[in-house]
């Protein structure tokens, strides 16, 4: 779907927006309290690691799940960063090894 | 100068990483056609990794501006736990401070968690120049990818799955750093669940991820007594 650019400016903006404004919520609506809650500090300890599993599967949303050979490229790719994150522990390697396999598994084998 | 120096070295490994990391979202958005002027102005003023690569999936599904600021902020919610082991570190900031919470990326906040500040140095300003330094360099990375995708005739399919990529890094290190597997269980699972009864059937996934969040937030909040434990239990 193409964009005007007004449209893309506004899009950018409202991203600007919101983005900055989760880095500010707490200077806004925490700084009063001088110890936080013990819920608050529960879920900022543990809410950020189903967040971004949330956002591995967001990823997927547009794959379609049961027919051959869809997903096949994708768990083998992201195995595979596992893998290689675990071992070398450098995102450089893990994000750009893991991409160029999956382009490479997509564009000649799949 | 001595300040400037200290900072500069300090922000190597990310300078490395945001040049590779803007140079990809430069190439994603000037190869899906739009101009890398775009590219430069969103590096300067969302200035996200991950968010910034989400963008250019909303700009292909239309203008929806209430999709975009729903997971505009899904994909960036974590920073908002990142504010709070700032609140001792930015206090004397003065003037500084409105830029450094706008620039709290990943990448900064873990600089600022980890960094002990030699005494004879001033630590507002070493902080200060490790923020724009990230910043500028995040922008050159997208400046660097957007021209590099305008000339570039390479086949690019796939290259879309370094998102995909970025997050399950992230998560593979979240791991290793505390390995608490329940909270990315349920995130996992109940998204996957989420999305399969979205696409399938309902037939629509618009909504899918808004009420995936929710029922993540009810089962940590459900569940806080067992994950707490199970926490301790792994210390002990």
């Amino acid at each position: 779907m193409n964009l005007s650019n007004s449209e893309i400016l506004i899009l950018i903006v409202i991203m600007a927006l919101v983005t900055f404004f989760t880095r500010l919520f707490p200077f806004l609506f925490f700084k009063k309290q001088k110890t936080l809650s013990p819920y608050i500090t529960y879920i900022g300890n543990y809410l950020p690691y189903s967040l971004i599993a949330m956002l591995v599967v967001y990823c997927f949303k547009d794959v379609t799940f049961f027919t051959f050979p869809s997903l096949i490229p994708e768990i083998i790719t992201i195995a595979a960063i596992v893998f290689l994150h675990i071992w070398k522990r450098n995102f450089l390697i893990s994000i750009g090894l893991g991409t160029f396999l999956y382009m490479f598994l997509i564009q000649t084998i799949f | 100068m001595k300040n400037f120096k200290y900072a500069f070295i300090k922000v190597i490994p990310v300078m490395i990483g945001y040049l590779f990391l803007g140079a990809g979202f430069g190439i994603l958005l000037t190869t899906n056609g739009y101009n890398f002027l775009w590219a430069i102005l969103m590096c300067l003023i969302i200035f996200a990794g991950s968010g910034q690569y989400l963008a250019v999936s909303l700009f292909l599904s239309g203008f929806n501006i209430l999709n975009t600021i729903i997971l505009t902020f899904l994909v960036n919610a974590r920073h908002i736990f990142y504010g709070i082991s700032m609140f001792p570190k930015f206090k004397n900031m003065g003037l500084y401070k409105p830029y450094m919470i706008f620039s709290l990326t990943d990448e900064t906040y873990s600089l600022l968690c980890t960094l002990e500040v030699p005494g004879e140095l001033d630590q507002t300003k070493v902080y200060f120049h490790i923020a724009w330094l990230n910043h500028f360099y995040w922008v050159l990375g997208g400046l660097f990818g957007a021209i590099l995708g305008e000339v570039l005739t390479i086949n690019i399919e796939g290259l879309s799955f370094i998102m995909t990529a970025l997050f399950v890094t992230l998560l593979t290190e979240q791991w290793l750093k505390s390995k608490k597997s329940i909270p990315l269980l349920i995130g996992f699972l109940v998204t996957l669940i989420c999305l399969i009864l979205f696409k399938y059937v309902f037939i629509n996934v618009d909504l899918f991820l808004i009420f995936s969040m929710l029922i993540i937030f009810v089962l940590l909040t459900i569940f806080r007594k067992n994950i707490e434990k199970g926490d301790r239990n792994e210390f002990k």
